[in-house]
């Protein structure tokens, strides 16, 4: 990579007919670090996060992810990311052991490697003896973390986190969360939405999407500062309240 | 008037008990939270309570009327919000108000009332179809049509996971404004922060319950020395601290760190030893525990 940016984008807007989704934003994200991507509902999380995962083209706007140019490197960028979402990631009617070769074949992962990284996974998340079980009998905190060994089994540069711990609960969640600070210290780049407040204090910086723009940025304590509030929650409720989208 | 009477009630998907033996009582209109992880019985106590599934041992009632004997009335009486968004996501926000009214054989007007509070900032929208609302919004429709037949117990599975905070913030305004109309409302819920805005809460895991009281009460059975611990570098902290032999248990909690202290902890003497092992800014110093501090402990203790 030629640039120590992850993530590097000016202008990037994104319209469908007469409604603008996507607001010319303009943000960068380190390398190896844990960046928030929060909003309301409706604020344009989705639609940008699309457009930097390469799922969707910007209207306007410049930019590399990943080294990569958003306007023209689409596959390019699909290669050298992991994307996991609360809503799908893994294929429930496959085992766990099928999941993982079936991510990593698709990631053109030879068959040497693959072994070689689901052994470790095995070993690390301590999953050897369910690795024939069907995803759908996994009790709900080991798929979210085998969902996570699948979105970085080819250890891509970054992963994007869509609501990862929706509906799970506190002890779940902060097993989930150590999973992210292991991978960040080995220097992947992560890029996570999430509507739990207190998990955006564990990120190193955080923006707050409201009505299609980023209307505020910076690590968790400036922004505590800036806004005068003990949380980010606190924060999050002074900007994106009376904000209205259907 | 009458709330929600649960007497040993057990169920079972084949060899799996979701509920075991569950006794619970809810006051009618009282605001009652239902707190437990995934996998809980939380979503199999509802089929039950809804009349979707029976029971197979103890009974249950719902405004007085039995889960078996009464399947029919209790329908017409209650209002229930499955976890998974269940409107028709193809038809408008109107049509599917509509056709939840009709169902029940009320006019939209009727009850237009209870839900106007709700609707102020859907109305905008009315021909928007259902599927392409906002996550908040989609709860907003969800809740206006399981109350469009006035019924008299709200049954809310998870109503606010994937909503964001200000949304969630008014949803459970409009739960508060229910339960001033008189509505008894069984709410489950996975953010320990709504937890605090029932008036009683019951911990479930594993299809027991573990504990019955006001959010106050259950953090005043946690009996537990907890420090607030923070450094500039947070993980290699959470590492550390959890290989001090007088920790028993160390876990993110927001911006710091939550310690469970042990007999002999001794603040000064760990963060010495902490600041030697190469950590800066370390501050360590008592705080009180909350309804999460509470739940990570029963699910400690859980797994022993």
């Amino acid at each position: 990579m030629t640039t120590d940016k992850a993530i590097q984008v000016t202008g990037l807007t994104k319209r469908f007919g007469d409604f603008t989704a996507v607001d010319n934003i303009t943000f960068d994200v380190d390398r190896g670090e844990i960046f928030g991507f929060l909003g309301a509902n409706g604020a344009g999380k989705t639609t940008a996060m699309k457009m930097l995962c390469g799922l969707s083209t910007p209207t306007a706007g410049q930019g590399t992810v990943a080294g990569c140019d958003i306007m023209t490197g689409a596959e390019a960028i699909k290669r050298r990311i992991g994307y996991m979402s609360q809503r799908f990631s893994l294929y429930e009617e496959l085992t766990v052991d099928e999941n993982l070769h079936l991510f990593a074949t698709i990631y053109g992962m030879s068959r040497r490697e693959i072994c070689d990284k689901t052994a470790s996974i095995y070993r690390s998340l301590d999953m050897e003896s369910m690795k024939n079980l069907l995803v759908k009998k996994l009790p709900g905190g080991w798929k979210q973390k085998l969902a996570f060994a699948a979105a970085t089994i080819h250890s891509p540069d970054i992963v994007f986190l869509d609501e990862p711990t929706g509906g799970v609960d506190p002890v779940a969640r902060r097993r989930f969360w150590e999973l992210i600070y292991e991978a960040s210290s080995r220097g992947m780049t992560i890029f996570v939405t999430t509507h739990y407040l207190d998990e955006a204090e564990y990120c190193n910086r955080i923006s707050i999407m409201v009505d299609g723009r980023i209307a505020a940025l910076g690590s968790p304590a400036w922004l505590k500062e800036t806004y005068n509030a003990t949380t980010i929650d606190e924060v999050f409720r002074k900007i994106a309240t009376n904000t209205t989208k259907p | 008037m009458q709330g929600i009477e649960i007497n040993n009630l057990t169920v079972k998907w084949g060899d799996v008990t979701a509920l075991d033996g569950v006794t619970l009582s809810v006051p009618a209109g009282s605001l009652f939270g239902l707190i437990g992880p995934d996998g809980a019985g939380k979503s199999t106590l509802y089929r039950v309570l809804t009349t979707l599934r029976r029971p197979d041992g103890g009974h249950a009632t719902v405004a007085g009327l039995d889960v078996v004997r009464d399947v029919r009335a209790i329908r017409c009486r209650v209002g229930y919000m499955p976890q998974t968004f269940s409107l028709y996501p193809d038809l408008t926000v109107n049509e599917n108000l509509q056709f939840f009214a009709s169902i029940f054989g009320v006019e939209v007007k009727d009850n237009y009332d209870l839900i106007a509070p709700i609707f102020d900032q859907l109305a905008r929208f009315p021909n928007r179809r259902a599927g392409a609302l906002s996550g908040g919004m989609k709860q907003k429709l969800a809740l206006g049509c399981a109350l469009i037949h006035r019924p008299e117990v709200l049954l809310l599975d998870e109503p606010t996971t994937g909503v964001d905070a200000v949304s969630r913030s008014e949803f459970w305004d409009m739960l508060s404004t229910l339960r001033a109309h008189g509505i008894t409302i069984l709410v489950s819920t996975s953010y320990m922060d709504e937890a605090a805005r029932c008036e009683r809460v019951a911990l479930i895991n594993h299809g027991h319950i573990l504990g019955v009281d006001t959010p106050g009460g259950l953090v005043g059975r946690l009996d537990e020395t907890i420090y607030n611990a923070s450094a500039r570098e947070m993980y290699p902290l959470l590492e550390t601290l959890r290989c001090q032999p007088q920790v028993e248990r160390c876990y993110t909690f927001g911006a710091t760190l939550h310690v469970v202290a042990r007999p002999g902890f001794n603040p000064a003497e760990v963060t010495r030893r902490l600041v030697a092992s190469g950590l800066h800014d370390v501050v360590i110093a008592p705080t009180t525990g909350d309804i999460e501090d509470l739940f990570i402990k029963l699910d400690t203790d859980d797994h022993r």
